[in-house]
């Protein structure tokens, strides 16, 4: 083995992230792709991706940890498996070495944790079971609106007003929506109120202690539903380097540190 | 790491005779019903079966019933049929899946007792509310449907202590049902035989205890899984001679695997605490994903409700009353609190699991801030899983699975650094 490389795969329901460590954590290399239909047929694409970047061969990897939906679609790759919570938790934990609260913003799932200085889990809660509130309920919004999720952003921040939508389902938010487009009230005032009805979904899961930090796709993709938090909770909030990769990140960390206790 | 494996999940060997009492109750009760001359008595599960049995009654538990029609997943189909003609999704899915049997004609006891077509015909219905208002419904439905009586105790509920002024309610309730049923059994009541009845009782649910309670053992010899099983006899066979020498039989088996260091789950590493309802339709799927984590769900509220250290046979319709009032589920948040804690202590527990059950109010105890307070006062984590007792449609499989595993994680994590 030229190198030693570490291996984290987060299987997520919207999207597959890949991120490759050397043994000094230091990030290598990365991919991300549509977990479409085929959870291990995206993996071993972004596996393959991720281990270019790094200059890397299969036969470098050694270890890996599977994390996410479809974390045991790969045994093709590993048997190892970890829960996104646990992943979240390694990846935030590793940015930011403090007492932390952690909100992930996922494809079909939020999520809550609290860690303390140490990383260790103090408690840790998930949306029930609808997806109001996470990456599905702006897909769904993007699509009745008919507007781009990548246009989103700008248009929110035209906004001159905030539209409130209050349901705690996706579907009910959505006919909420057509009623305010039916009222002729300003498409940007809509989409503000999108973005402040999914944060406002998140917050209310549980109550926020220490300093709070934001991950997941949906914020790597949306800045301006960090600064909508950061108005909202009248704070600042931390954001990881690359908030997307969180999961990837820790699953790759635990990756490193099994390895490191069988040696 | 909590990594699953294959579950090794070990066989009770007196499941053989529990199923054999269980089918005798089942043809009994087709008997009396078929019979001119017994009668036929439904009850809540925690209603006053003593004196129904002790008239000669045949009693008939419709909870148990539709603990089956979730268990072999029959009650989701059913419950739109109670849903459609007004009976809410968000309501007891008991009634709603026992009710959409009826109306469809449909009993898991046909597929399981060769011979029997379903729940024997009620001469009377008699209910008490210590569990929930919709007990009282789910009769006063069938009391409407069969033109019978439906007469029963209207529980206190939220207090701390049993006290004598509840007991004395009670009892006068339970001594108001008694002209009814002599009129519908068309005999006295004989007080020798409530005595006899009481006595068994008390002694089939000592028992109980004594089987629940061999689970402090580490590694413990039963799970919540089982015990929602085995628990079948102190349900619907309580006063019975039946019932105590099936528990003298269960309990000397579970010894047996204590004195040989065998346990229910392999390597069991973690002990769980379970409080609420089980999810029937998932029994197994919960029971080997635990087993999976090498984590034995060891004790429960639920399986505990079957506890009645209170009846007497000297005093037996104030001791019934005493019993029926002094179930976990009718006491207040305060009571509720200092049995878990000292369940925790007693079963060595390293986290709970609350399931939330959409439709089961009453036996969901984590809606008020009691989770919270535990962790607080106890240092015990726990999760909340969201599901129900009977309607699968309230259940996110997956979710759960991300939950119980993440929480698993979490005690392992405790643990690696304790």
């Amino acid at each position: 083995m030229a190198k030693p490389v570490y291996v984290g795969l987060d299987l997520g329901a919207s999207r597959t992230k890949v991120v490759v460590l050397d043994s000094r954590a230091t990030l290598l290399g990365h991919a991300v792709k549509k977990s479409g239909v085929d959870f291990a047929a995206a993996a071993a694409a972004c596996l393959e991706d991720a281990l270019r970047m790094a200059d890397a061969g299969a036969d470098d990897v050694a270890g890996a940890v599977a994390t996410g939906y479809g974390r045991n679609n790969v045994a093709f790759i590993t048997s190892r498996t970890r829960t996104e919570i646990s992943c979240h938790a390694r990846g935030c934990h590793h940015s930011f070495p403090e007492a932390i609260t952690i909100i992930d913003i996922g494809g079909q799932d939020n999520k809550i944790i609290k860690l303390d200085a140490a990383g260790r889990r103090d408690s840790f809660k998930m949306n029930r079971k609808c997806a109001a509130g996470t990456g599905a309920f702006l897909e769904e919004m993007s699509a009745r609106l008919d507007i781009p999720l990548e246009q989103m952003n700008e248009m929110a921040r035209q906004a001159t007003e905030t539209i409130r939508l209050g349901s705690y389902c996706t579907v009910f938010s959505a006919t909420e929506v057509l009623e305010n487009i039916r009222r002729g009230k300003p498409v940007a005032d809509i989409i503000k109120g999108i973005f402040y009805s999914m944060i406002k979904r998140v917050l209310e899961m549980d109550s926020l202690t220490e300093k709070v930090v934001l991950c997941g796709g949906v914020v790597a993709h949306n800045p301006y539903l960090v600064e909508m938090t950061e108005e909202l909770i009248d704070r600042p909030v931390l954001l990881p380097n690359h908030p997307q990769l969180t999961g990837a990140i820790g699953a790759s960390l635990f990756a490193l540190e099994e390895a490191d206790r069988c040696l | 790491m909590a990594q699953e494996k294959q579950p090794a999940r070990k066989k009770i060997e007196s499941t053989g005779q529990m199923m054999k009492i269980m089918s005798e109750y089942f043809y009994d009760l087709n008997a009396a019903a078929a019979s001119p001359t017994r009668k036929v008595a439904w009850c809540t599960s925690v209603g006053p079966a003593e004196l129904l049995r002790a008239m000669g009654f045949a009693v008939h538990f419709p909870e148990n019933h539709a603990a089956m029609l979730g268990a072999t997943r029959m009650a989701t189909e059913l419950i739109p049929e109670a849903n459609a003609i007004g009976y809410s999704p968000d309501i007891c899915s008991y009634l709603t899946a026992d009710i959409g049997a009826y109306r469809k004609g449909i009993s898991p006891l046909s597929k399981a007792y060769p011979g029997i077509e379903g729940p024997p015909r009620p001469d009377v219905l008699v209910f008490n509310t210590n569990q929930c208002r919709d007990v009282q419904d789910w009769f006063s439905w069938y009391a409407r449907e069969f033109d019978v009586p439906c007469i029963g105790i209207t529980s206190p509920k939220n207090f701390t202590e049993v006290s004598e002024i509840l007991v004395d309610d009670v009892s006068r309730q339970i001594e108001a049902l008694i002209p009814t049923l002599e009129e519908v059994a068309g005999s006295r009541l004989d007080m020798e035989r409530l005595r006899e009845t009481v006595a068994l009782s008390r002694e089939c649910t000592e028992l109980w205890r004594q089987v629940l309670e061999t689970a402090s053992a580490t590694p413990s010899p039963l799970t919540f899984f089982d015990g929602t099983i085995h628990m079948g006899p102190a349900v619907v066979l309580r006063g019975t001679r039946q019932a105590v020498d099936y528990y003298r039989l269960l309990l000397a088996e579970l010894e047996e695997r204590i004195a040989s260091g065998v346990g229910a789950v392999d390597d069991e590493r973690y002990r769980i605490y379970w409080e609420g309802m089980p999810v029937w339709g998932r029994l197994r799927q919960h029971s080997e994903m635990f087993a999976g984590l090498r984590a034995s769900v060891l004790v429960s509220t639920y399986c505990s409700s079957w506890i009645f250290p209170d009846f007497d046979p000297q005093d037996p319709i104030r001791s019934m009353a005493r019993a029926y009032l002094s179930l976990f589920i009718v006491r207040s948040d305060a009571y509720k609190e200092r049995y878990i804690k000292q369940m925790l202590e007693k079963f060595r527990i390293d986290g709970i699991i609350y399931h939330d059950a959409k439709t089961c109010p009453c036996n969901s105890n984590n809606r008020y801030g009691m989770p919270q307070r535990l962790e607080n006062e106890t240092g015990i984590p726990s999760l909340v899983i969201s599901g129900d007792l009977n309607d699968l449609r309230c259940i996110s499989d997956e979710q759960t699975r991300t939950n119980v595993e993440a929480f698993i994680e979490q005690l392992e994590e405790s643990k690696r650094h304790a």
